[in-house]
């Protein structure tokens, strides 16, 4: 028998010429200025005096090839068959006439899809795969940010926040989410459990023992068997140690706990970029729908919504008032676990006696 | 018709409320397909009791190394069989989109027809690595769907330890604010290393990301290895009909307030228009007929914000390029690091301007991969190294633009001091 003809791939990247909607590509490079008629909507005007009317929609990211004919149809009847998606699973449609930016809204709105998330709102959550594919997960992703957008519905729809609001989730310390923010991420609190029985045969023991940021993993015979054992009173139960070997089971229905991390900010408008840091912690993994979690973001978005100035982020707004009164307003508790003992972490102490009172 | 339900009552509780709900759309599938009615089976599984049940494994397509990430199930009955038998292999093949995620609408009907002929119909716009994510295949199809789609065009993204699927911001297409051509960079840069992407063989992944300006829309300073981010060098533009529109709407209380006292390097006053000063580093923009706002751009760090807050008013400047930071990757295992300045500012106006990028991204990979230790990303590298050690590797002179501050302590031997001043100040007088 004949051995099947094999293909071999054509390797390309693609130019996104071909893709783009006609107003971007006749006045590529060359835009003038841009507003915002209402939320969910931008106008931006060419030197050449053209004008192309964006307006955005929240979508779930992950969608069934029936959500995307559909929102393929909506694209074809109004907006010349092109789309673009923003970092954060945002469609846009892109309108050459301002008159089709209303029935194109009442489409979107009618079938589903809330217009938002521009400008000083609250956008879509940039999130990661969790227990619907991920192979280490601590636990879901689209649902605690399907959860959490139902809470924050509103808010996307509008322009009402002080400045823009980044959220992400993530699955474990890795952190794919990346930085918001407000960002949702699991926080591990027992070491691994070993399957001594599995170590020898799944994993490579050196690459484990390279992998751990503290040194608390050491080759070791286990029942005869070579294995891998952990100095508890080292770890620091980050999970590094699990994808390089799945027998050291990281992830635990009750003790992998979900932490609070806030001040993210990416942009370097004002101050410098910012690392969020963790707020809160120890908060359960509470499916379907993470109400201790959801409760808490709400809470903290809700006061620097009312106690921000125009176009602080949450950063700056920290940076302005002060974490004592950061904790004070939110009530959350600050707890020793919050001081930073890692490299660097002297940066992160108060040097001098400016305390406000 | 597909196979019956099973019950999914947890999972039924992410149909309420008002925001688009995923669950409702794999329940559409299950409609037409059991490998989606065991999919919410599994997921709900997860849902119960609080774990994931995805393992890894090996599944790859003809000549590539990467990019399917492969997953089999691991809720196995008492004798080894998978419970849910249907939705025993779950993989996920990651596809790079065109650069700013533009699309026709052709294009996503052949992505969706692909998906549902082949894989479960799931299809996630986009992951967080910049992919078209197709969630869902068995093991038998991966190949088949791969062919089709890559017979229409597109190629696979990076998985592994290689050089990643890159992103760049909407930018030049429809920003003004865009520095550079975002996606002539994006594509060059890749299309250099698409042989990294697919064979993966560096010590661990790098990430390129192609922001137009500060805003860094693409989050590439926390994110990627190699971060491009436009920048000017000469003055802002302004647009004084604009400016004058701006404060008839906006005010002197928000001028001052939301631009002035919120520019980080002071580099904004508010004159009488008479007292503008004349220096060639000075613009300013008309207010009303007696007042302007003056920016000093040689205090000025191009942070974006005022811009951001008077757009049109004020603008980019005209001799525009980019700045490149190399080293951002998030927590483990050192704790996050940011990207730093390795090149302040490259011109980026023709095309040996941005096959000069391609060359800095070359050495940068070459020096990742013949330096760092296994599972270390750049970051941490120049963590271990040192910053001095890493720019003599790819061949980058120092600049003081790479520092927040000089060093703080003397723990460090300076008895090359004399050669050093004389060596600067030698490609000084040559330049």
């Amino acid at each position: 028998m004949a051995q099947p003809q094999m293909r071999r791939p054509v390797e390309h990247f693609l130019d996104n010429k071909k893709f783009l909607h006609p107003k971007f590509a006749a006045n590529y490079g060359n835009w003038k200025y841009h507003d915002r008629p209402r939320p969910g909507v931008l106008h931006h005007v060419s030197h050449s005096g053209d004008e192309v009317w964006t307006v955005r929609a929240g979508t779930q990211r992950q969608m069934d090839v029936h959500t995307i004919r559909l929102l393929c149809d909506i694209a074809d009847k109004f907006a010349e068959g092109r789309v673009r998606f923003t970092i954060r699973s945002n469609i846009e449609y892109m309108l050459s006439e301002e008159s089709k930016v209303a029935p194109l809204i009442a489409e979107l709105e009618k079938s589903g899809f809330p217009v938002g998330g521009t400008g000083n709102s609250i956008t879509m959550v940039a999130h990661t795969q969790g227990w619907l594919h991920c192979d280490i997960p601590g636990t879901d992703a689209s649902g605690v940010v399907k959860s959490m957008m139902d809470g924050l519905y509103e808010e996307f729809k509008r322009e009402e926040m002080p400045n823009r609001v980044h959220l992400s989730t993530s699955c474990c310390s890795i952190n794919c989410g990346g930085q918001a923010d407000i960002a949702v991420i699991i926080q591990h609190t027992k070491p691994p459990k070993i399957n001594h029985d599995l170590v020898a045969n799944v994993c490579e023991r050196p690459t484990v023992v390279a992998r751990c940021p503290v040194a608390a993993i050491r080759p070791a015979l286990v029942n005869g068997k070579p294995s891998l054992e952990v100095d508890e009173k080292k770890c620091i139960c980050c999970g590094a140690c699990y994808p390089p070997c799945p027998p050291m089971q990281i992830n635990d229905p009750e003790h992998s706990k979900l932490a609070i991390w806030v001040g993210g900010k990416n942009s370097n408008a004002r101050g410098k970029p910012t690392f969020m840091k963790m707020v809160a912690s120890g908060l359960p993994n509470n499916p379907p729908r993470w109400p201790e979690v959801n409760a808490i973001v709400k809470n903290i978005l809700m006061t620097y919504k009312a106690d921000a100035r125009p176009w602080e982020r949450l950063a700056d707004w920290i940076d302005r008032i002060g974490w004592p009164r950061f904790f004070e307003k939110t009530g959350l508790t600050f707890t020793k676990y919050l001081i930073d003992d890692w490299r660097g972490s002297r940066a992160s102490l108060n040097a001098s006696n400016h305390i406000r009172f | 018709m597909a196979k019956q339900m099973h019950p999914t009552p947890m999972l039924d509780e992410l149909e309420k409320g008002p925001w688009p709900s995923f669950v409702t759309g794999l329940k559409r599938l299950a409609k037409d397909k059991d490998y989606m009615v065991d999919v919410l089976g599994h997921l709900e599984h997860s849902y119960k009791t609080r774990k994931g049940y995805w393992k890894g494994g090996t599944v790859g397509v003809i000549g590539y190394g990467g990019g399917v990430i492969p997953r089999f199930t691991e809720i196995k009955d008492e004798k080894g069989a998978a419970v849910f038998k249907d939705a025993a292999e779950f993989h996920t093949i990651r596809i790079m989109p065109p650069p700013g995620m533009h699309y026709d609408t052709d294009t996503l009907r052949m992505f969706c027809d692909v998906w549902e002929k082949y894989g479960s119909g799931l299809i996630a716009l986009h992951g967080q690595s910049g992919d078209i994510m197709m969630q869902g295949c068995t093991t038998e199809n991966v190949q088949k769907a791969w062919d089709e789609i890559n017979q229409q065009g597109f190629d696979m993204g990076g998985a592994g330890p290689a050089v990643r699927t890159a992103m760049s911001c909407v930018g030049a297409a429809r920003c003004e604010q865009s520095c550079y051509d975002e996606a002539k960079a994006h594509q060059m840069v890749i299309n250099t290393f698409l042989d990294d992407i697919h064979r993966p063989a560096l010590p661990y992944k790098f990430k390129f990301k192609f922001s137009g300006c500060g805003n860094d829309c693409m989050n590439s300073i926390q994110r990627a290895d190699m971060a491009v981010i436009g920048t000017w060098r000469d003055n802002m533009s302004t647009d004084d009909a604009l400016g004058k529109k701006w404060f008839a709407k906006h005010g002197m209380n928000e001028l001052i307030n939301d631009v002035v006292s919120r520019c980080p390097s002071k580099a904004l006053q508010i004159k009488d228009s008479k007292d503008v000063r004349k220096d060639s580093h000075i613009s300013a923009v008309a207010l009303n007929d007696s007042q302007s706002l003056e920016v000093d751009n040689k205090d000025c760090v191009r942070c974006m914000h005022c811009i951001n807050v008077m757009t049109g008013a004020l603008g980019v400047g005209k001799d525009k390029g980019a700045s490149i930071l190399i080293g951002g990757h998030s927590h483990l295992k050192i704790g996050a690091t940011m990207g730093t300045v390795v090149v302040p500012f490259m011109s980026m106006k023709n095309d040996e301007d941005y096959e000069k990028l391609v060359e800095v991204a070359q050495s940068a990979i070459d020096f990742f991969a013949e330096n760092a230790l296994e599972h270390e990303r750049t970051g941490e590298m120049i963590e271990r190294i040192g910053l001095v050690n890493y720019l003599e590797g790819i061949g980058v002179d120092v600049d003081a633009n790479m520092v927040t501050t000089p060093r703080m302590n003397p723990y460090v031997r300076t008895d090359g001091w004399d050669e050093e001043v004389a060596k600067i100040n030698a490609k000084k007088a040559a330049a």
